[in-house]
């Protein structure tokens, strides 16, 4: 549409110029004492044909842009396509004015004036278009390379969001096989709860956004697996405002995370531990959540921060809001924090 | 009897293989552990015969364990992580089992490990080069456990000053102190190498971050000294892959 659009506005230009050339070119004329038809006349043929050299150049930009020596390349074909003109308009004009010698002399005499305009006209249409059709050739390349960034992106997120560990599902099937011997009705309720957490999790391949209410939901049903998984070591508390519960987060954020912070806890730790989880609302109106674990300074040999498997999730908020900050981790004594904030975008179909 | 050990920090995980052991008779469960450090006493009071153990546990995980305890005995890994060098597990006598495993496939590992017994075979022999695969696992570069007195402690390899030979042993000096643990040099190299590290000498192991300065020594021979101004001697060929390191 801005392509269309804005060549109807440079032909309504075009013509209003050539009208205005036409204009002056017979006014002067005039002025020199010919009559007003013969200085028409003389003023439209010549505007008429550069007129065509100017339409000429305009379309021959467009199918080659000179890369180098443009502006010799302006100047050499616009100084011939001016003599062209002039020779032709000279030829034609004193043809038909072929009986009054006064208008054959000024017609010569006028040559180099004639030129002139030619070559300046010629030149100045060849250097705009020089300079439209390197923008629009500029622009396309631009979409194009947004284009394909955008596909990318997409197709890194969709990987992102997929990260299910296989660990989690081989051990959660392991306890239910235990739990198949010795108490069946507990293993037909883990069977149930991994299924809703599977079914969950392909669900949310397909979405970019959930709800918070959703994305705690199926955090809980994670969170009661692993808390079978082990035992009396894991407990949870969660926290969050009642009104934030309608709040957008990126789909299969979350899980993660907490993922992450049980194996902290459990694993870098002997006691029981607990994962704290807390949800509320910014007065920027942005969610920030935030998920701790315990963890033991001394013996985390990989630098606090960096580490910790959380390079995924920020590469993700990177990806959905072009901010880096999103993520932050700090530590207290022997807490871990993982900070999430999460901005609400009015238009969750495209977040850029 | 047989004297059998679980160890594994899921409780469910572990009462699959106290079920599936109560087939057999000749086997008694002497203790159930949640963790390395439960099971390395547990292994140092019971002496059992074989132990069922899973590989990732709080704190040290079961090769660490495995590493801390004098004459291990037979092992059976339990674990989700097919990552571990399963081939080279295959070649000896110790098993895997990959969870969630089933009744036959766990009858198939105590089978094959009461026949290995039955024909005398080492198996012994067998965990100790099944150590030496493990500890060459890549999960295992970034720290080292070791025994200090009663208790266990992991050092994070970035901590390490230098290690020195000692007999059987190797001595790792870092900022908090100095360690023992009976690995030989040639396997600490090796661990090490991707890590900074640098064997600048038959009986010296240097974290080439730490150096300050290299000096020439006698002839043929160079000194460095590090960050702490302790000095080291630099044979030849550890000043060649000194300077090959340090791009000089």
């Amino acid at each position: 549409m801005a392509y269309l659009s804005s060549r109807n506005a440079f032909r309504k230009n075009f013509i209003s110029w050539w009208l205005i050339c036409l204009t002056i070119q017979t006014i002067i004329v005039y002025q020199y004492d010919f009559p007003l038809y013969q200085s028409f006349v003389d003023a439209f043929i010549s505007n008429a044909l550069m007129c065509a050299c100017c339409l000429q150049i305009v379309n021959n930009m467009r199918y080659y842009l000179p890369r180098r020596e443009k502006y010799w390349y302006v100047f050499i074909i616009s100084a011939g396509l001016g003599g062209l003109c002039l020779l032709l308009s000279r030829w034609i004009l004193a043809g038909i004015f072929r009986a009054d010698s006064v208008y054959v002399t000024f017609l010569k005499l006028s040559s180099s004036i004639r030129f002139g305009f030619n070559f300046l006209s010629v030149g100045c249409i060849a250097m705009l278009s020089i300079l439209w059709f390197t923008q629009e050739e500029q622009s396309q390349v631009l979409h194009r390379r947004t284009e394909a960034e955008k596909l990318t992106r997409d197709a890194e997120l969709f990987k992102l969001r997929q990260q299910l560990q296989p660990h989690f599902l081989f051990n959660s099937l392991n306890s239910i096989s235990a739990l198949a011997g010795s108490q069946p009705e507990k293993a037909r309720h883990m069977i149930q709860q991994l299924s809703d957490f599977l079914r969950g999790t392909l669900r949310k391949e397909e979405q970019q956004w959930m709800p918070l209410k959703e994305e705690l939901h199926y955090l809980e049903l994670y969170l009661d697996i692993e808390k079978v998984r082990f035992g009396h070591r894991l407990q949870t508390i969660t926290n969050y405002d009642e009104d934030i519960l309608d709040f957008s987060v990126p789909a299969m954020l979350l899980q993660p995370v907490v993922e992450n912070a049980i194996k902290f806890g459990l694993y870098d730790t002997i006691d029981a531990v607990t994962i704290s989880i807390d949800a509320h609302a910014d007065s920027n109106k942005q969610l920030i959540i935030t998920i701790s674990n315990p963890f033991d300074p001394e013996t985390t040999s990989a630098p606090v921060g960096t580490g910790f498997g959380l390079s995924s999730i920020q590469r993700r908020l990177f990806l959905l809001f072009a901010r880096t900050d999103l993520l932050q981790t700090k530590t207290d004594n022997n807490i871990f924090t993982t900070i999430l904030i999460i901005p609400q975008l009015n238009d969750k179909s495209n977040p850029n | 009897m047989i004297k059998a050990i679980l160890i594994d920090d899921e409780p469910l995980a572990r009462s699959i293989v106290r079920e599936y052991l109560q087939q057999y008779p000749q086997f008694e469960i002497v203790q159930e552990c949640g963790d390395g450090f439960e099971g390395v006493k547990a292994i140092a009071v019971h002496k059992p015969d074989i132990i069922f153990l899973d590989i990732q546990m709080p704190k040290i995980n079961g090769f660490e364990m495995l590493e801390l305890v004098e004459n291990p005995p037979a092992v059976i890994f339990t674990t989700a992580f097919e990552e571990y060098a399963i081939k080279a597990f295959e070649a000896h006598a110790v098993d895997y089992l990959l969870k969630p495993f089933s009744k036959e496939r766990f009858d198939k590992a105590i089978k094959k490990w009461l026949d290995d017994r039955s024909a005398e075979k080492n198996t012994q022999e067998a965990t100790a080069s099944l150590l030496e695969t493990a500890s060459q696992s890549a999960t295992q570069n970034n720290r080292i456990v070791v025994k200090d007195g009663g208790k266990i402690k992991i050092i994070p390899v970035g901590t390490i000053q230098y290690l020195e030979a000692a007999d059987d042993y190797v001595k790792i000096i870092t900022s908090e102190g100095t360690f023992l643990k009976n690995k030989t040099m040639a396997l600490f190299e090796q661990l090490l190498e991707q890590q900074n590290f640098v064997r600048i000498h038959r009986s010296y192991i240097v974290n080439v971050q730490l150096i300050t300065r290299i000096d020439p020594y006698e002839k043929d021979g160079h000194l460095v000294q590090l960050l702490t101004g302790v000095r080291l001697p630099v044979s030849k060929s550890g000043y060649g892959k000194l300077k090959a390191i340090l791009g000089l």
